[in-house]
């Protein structure tokens, strides 16, 4: 209030009226900080982050107990002797049933099937929404449609017709085979969203080097490409997480001794032989989300931005 | 089109859309050139996209429904049975399960994830402190695995050590939550680590569409003295009527996929109590070798997300034709 | 005359940022008041204080007598018409116009008789029951006057209302909130970018720029007489000619020059001595420039044409005179070829004279 009464002052002497602001209401209505709302809404909010987090921290202080401390305790408790003998386990030991070398085998083999199948599919991809936002023919909708309908069709019924088809092709069960499935099911969501990128960039560019006697690759590659890398990265985001997360897949079209990630962590938690080992699964399947969950937290806004524009536009 | 393609003259060849590269001199002069060749390099470009459309999904979809009808066993046999497949299917107490638990876990997934999505972020949407630092919490498990999904929550759930353990160790002696052992709810344990997975996607969308709103509706409530649970229910639900469908058939279309959760957290168990239909279809596909049955049971997922997805695509686009 | 409302020493910021500085402001019962400036100069802002949907951070605001600064909007005995309408899209126009009413449980029949009068005043009766998305943006916007006009309020804001609709549409819709304030005799409060609509219904604008008001005037005196350079330069299309120079004496006369030319200020009103070596601009309207026949006796320039823009009505003349390039109204039958030569006068009783430092009016 003593901030009012200066105010008061200055403004009489500046304006030569005296005494204009009244006494009463002045300025920003003063709240408390812990108002009732403010209790409900952040009560609300912290209930739901804890649901969330629950999971992340049973995963982080289980995988750093012993197995004679997890028998004891609780899965909610602080390790009180951290070890992380676990995760050595988990990453180069644990058992699969078939083989006896931990996760590495799977984190590389994810790391081989990720590497071309994110390359080939943002490629294949982005030249067919280029395509279809600039140079379209006729038919171009309809096959669109079909793929973006495809969209929506349970993997499962589809998955046999490829099998044969890569079967024929000779490439069944390798990692080729695994490629060109995982470009197939990224297409219609990298589809649409390189479509819809390429329409919202302006098209008098696009004229101007048409005029200036630009060809189809040449304006892809000179002029579409170098506006482009924030929709490349938003793409990647989405091929990276959704290839590294892929299971079906993985178990479908791979052999065993070339099992990603994700099907080898499911198979050493769910083998049924010998005594289970929680704090090593736990080790095991935060190793496996790390690489996703990295992705997740350095990309940020990119990555909302990322499921946004595949949900919500299709 | 085809007057135009008629008539002659120099002119037209530079009409034509993507002429190659190296244009022949000789042929400009000439007629127009086919219309095969038209934007040439266009279609060269989509035939990935083309032959994705038209051989994978179009065709492959048509081969399985087809062969749906066939007795094939181990491998695919062009032999018609009829609907024989489909009354074998719908008379196996397996199958039954599997849709029931589908149903069960849809409906349920979708009430709650709508729900609690469109609370979560009407609550973002407070103007509040630490925005961020909330979503990031909220969305992180969209961007696990469902396999890092199931394998966290039947820890959690383990009724030796998890949430069970707990509670009776805080004094509920009689406390009982094991729904990874128990055949009656052991849906609502793949329920819950469903809900931890995807409910942050539907916040964020929800979030979006809340923003989406025009600031002025929101002042012109508050000049009008509408208090704020009515400006929501009232306003600006019904304003928000396209974002909860398009959300819905999002879930929706995901949620008659669900697999891999299914798989990592109970493995189908116990017994068959947590069975889903796209497990049904990969166990005889691909294990029990039985391949009509895998075929008939992947129609009828075809058939349930057709029956979500065309009224709503009929809707979205039926009418305004340019999506 | 009563106060209807009245601001007082209003102050905003957003953190650094200066929105509104201690601005004070009484506006008359049943006055038109206009606040006019450019997007940024924190029009709006000051509009969605006294509706009570910002808060201010020092400052008080009064509606009626009665000291409104903590109060929520609805009982501020105001109504709100927006730029984008901001009509309930599920709601017919009779619900719109009813659901604030029925909140507030107001009885049926009092509601109903509310919106009859409404609809009547504005013509909207045979759209009662369209939903906003049926309706052409010229009635929508008549809707949305009809959702402040059911609340029988005393004052109403609008908030750029107009600058959504096509020309056509708003030089209609503009004749008709005139009419509506002959009709009602509230007071108004009204947010607009546009200088025709600030003239044309104005009782008093206010020019605003960077939160402070610059001028608070009858359109005409804001016209004639601007205050300061901004305030010229700001209202008026085509804008003032603005001659940079100073004050000198011929003859023991003040005279206005210019590389080396001298207009003679005799006519100029002032209060001020005009004394000598001071720097000045010199402000003359395309209209107050006299050229050949129009030319009142006394000195005359020679200035050549440099280009012409018929506008029908009028010919914007654009005049090269002593290294200054102004622009001169004149009727649209005559016409002059680029290069010919004219007399040219200003008619200093409707010039300004600036300081060229403090930019105020002489």
């Amino acid at each position: 209030m003593a901030n009012s009464s200066t105010l008061n002052t200055t403004a009489a002497g500046i304006d030569a009226v005296s005494d204009r602001v009244g006494s009463g209401p002045s300025g920003r209505k003063p709240r408390k900080v812990i108002s009732q709302r403010n209790i409900i809404l952040y009560g609300l909010l912290g209930v739901a982050a804890l649901y969330y987090l629950v999971p992340l921290y049973v995963m982080i202080v289980t995988s750093l107990k012993g197995m004679p401390e997890i028998r004891m305790g609780n899965i909610f408790s602080p390790p009180l002797e951290i070890t992380f003998e676990p995760w050595a386990k988990a990453w180069a030991s644990a058992c699969t049933g078939l083989n006896c070398d931990g996760l590495s085998r799977g984190f590389w083999n994810s790391v081989r099937i990720l590497v071309p199948s994110v390359v080939v599919s943002i490629a294949v991809a982005s030249v067919s929404g280029y395509a279809l936002a600039n140079w379209r023919f006729k038919g171009s909708d309809v096959f669109f449609s079909i793929l973006i309908v495809g969209a929506f069709i349970p993997y499962q019924v589809m998955i046999y017709p490829i099998v044969i088809l890569l079967r024929e092709l000779g490439i069944y069960g390798t990692l080729t085979g695994l490629v060109i499935v995982h470009t197939i099911f990224g297409m219609p969501i990298l589809t649409l969203l390189f479509r819809n990128y390429f329409t919202s960039l302006p098209e008098e560019l696009f004229k101007a080097a048409r005029i200036d006697g630009a060809g189809f690759w040449q304006i892809f590659l000179r002029i579409m490409l170098p506006m482009s890398l924030p929709i490349f990265v938003v793409a990647m985001i989405l091929q990276v997480t959704g290839i590294w997360n892929d299971f079906l897949f993985g178990v479908v079209f791979t052999r065993p001794d070339s099992y990603p990630m994700t099907v080898q962590l499911n198979n050493i938690v769910n083998s049924v032989q010998g005594v289970k080992e929680y704090n090593v699964n736990m080790a095991a399947t935060l190793l496996t989300g790390a690489v996703p969950l990295i992705v997740y937290f350095v990309s940020g806004r990119l990555f909302v931005r990322g499921i946004a524009a595949g949900a919500v536009k299709g | 089109m085809s007057t135009r393609a008629e008539a002659p003259g120099p002119t037209h060849a530079s009409q034509t859309h993507a002429s190659p590269a190296k244009a022949n001199p000789a042929r400009s002069v000439a007629r127009r050139p086919n219309q095969l060749f038209r934007n040439l390099n266009s279609k060269i470009a989509s035939i990935p996209m083309i032959l994705v459309a038209v051989c994978v999904f179009l065709g492959g979809t048509l081969w399985t429904v087809v062969y749906s009808f066939t007795n094939s066993k181990l491998l695919p046999r062009f032999s018609f049975v009829g609907l024989d497949q489909y009354y074998r299917l719908w008379d196996a107490p397996r199958w039954v399960i599997s849709i029931q638990n589908l149903a069960i876990y849809g409906i349920l997934s979708l009430i709650f994830s709508l729900a609690i999505g469109f609370l979560l972020a009407a609550l973002m949407d407070q103007k509040i402190r630490f925005e961020n630092t909330f979503r990031t919490i909220f969305l992180y498990p969209f961007a696990l695995s469902f396999i890092v999904t199931g394998l966290v929550w039947q820890w959690i759930l383990n009724p030796e050590y998890g949430v069970q353990s707990i509670v009776r160790s805080l004094g509920w002696a009689d406390f009982t939550f094991d729904p990874l052992y128990d055949p009656s709810i052991v849906i609502y344990g793949v329920l819950i680590a469903g809900l931890w997975q995807g409910t942050g996607l539907v916040m964020c969308l929800m979030l979006a569409g809340l923003r989406g709103i025009d600031e002025d509706i929101w002042k012109a409530s508050r000049v009008d003295g509408i208090p704020m649970w009515r400006t929501y229910l009232f306003i600006v639900i019904p304003m928000m009527r396209p974002v909860f469908i398009t959300t819905l058939v999002i879930i929706a279309s995901g949620i008659v996929k669900v697999y891999d959760l299914v798989v990592a957290q109970t493995s189908g168990g116990p017994g068959i109590a947590s069975e889903v239909p796209a497990k049904y279809v990969y166990d005889y596909m691909f294990q029990a070798q039985n391949l009509g049955q895998g075929f008939a049971a992947s129609t009828m997922m075809l058939l349930t997300v057709a029956i979500i997805v065309v009224p709503w695509a009929y809707l979205e686009f039926g009418g305004k034709k340019r999506g | 005359m009563a106060t209807s409302v009245s601001i007082r020493d209003l102050s905003l910021s957003f953190g650094a940022v200066t929105v509104l500085k201690d601005l004070n402001l009484d506006i008359h019962d049943g006055e038109f008041l206009v606040l006019l400036g450019s997007s940024g100069c924190g029009k709006s802002t000051l509009l969605n204080c006294i509706a009570g949907l910002l808060e201010p951070t020092e400052g008080q605001i009064y509606i009626k007598d009665r000291n409104v600064t903590w109060e929520e909007p609805k009982d501020r005995g105001i109504g709100m018409v927006f730029q984008s309408y901001a009509l309930y899209p599920q709601m017919t126009v009779e619900k719109n116009l009813s659901f604030g009413l029925q909140v507030a449980k107001m009885p049926k029949p009092d509601i109903d008789k509310r919106v009859a009068r409404a609809s009547e005043i504005l013509q909207i009766g045979p759209l009662l029951k369209r939903k906003p998305a049926e309706l052409s943006g010229g009635q929508r916007q008549r809707v949305a006057i009809g959702r402040a006009l059911v609340r029988d309020v005393d004052v109403f804001l609008f908030d750029e209302p107009l600058s959504n609709l096509d020309a056509k549409l708003r030089s209609e819709l503009r004749v008709e909130i005139k009419r509506l304030h002959q009709q009602l005799k509230n007071t108004m409060i009204y947010v607009t970018h546009d200088q025709i609509e600030a003239l044309t219904l104005a009782d008093r604008i206010a020019i605003m720029k960077s939160g402070v008001i610059q001028q608070l005037d009858d359109p005409i005196v804001i016209y004639n007489r601007p205050r300061n350079l901004f305030v010229a330069g700001f209202i008026g299309s085509p804008s003032m000619n603005f001659l940079r120079g100073e004050i000198n004496e011929v003859n023991g006369q003040p005279v206005f020059s210019t590389h080396g030319v001298n207009f003679s200020l005799a006519g100029y009103q002032t209060s001020e001595p005009l004394k000598a070596g001071r720097k000045v601009v010199l402000g003359a309207r395309p209209e107050h420039i006299a050229i050949d026949s129009d030319v009142m006796g006394g000195e005359a320039h020679e200035a050549v044409v440099d280009i012409e823009e018929p506008m029908g009505a009028d010919n914007l003349l654009w005049l090269k005179h002593a290294g200054h390039l102004m622009s001169v109204r004149i009727g649209g039958a005559r016409r002059y070829a680029p290069g010919s030569k004219v007399r040219m006068a200003f008619d200093m009783s409707m010039a300004s004279l600036f300081d060229a430092e403090t930019e105020d009016r002489i």
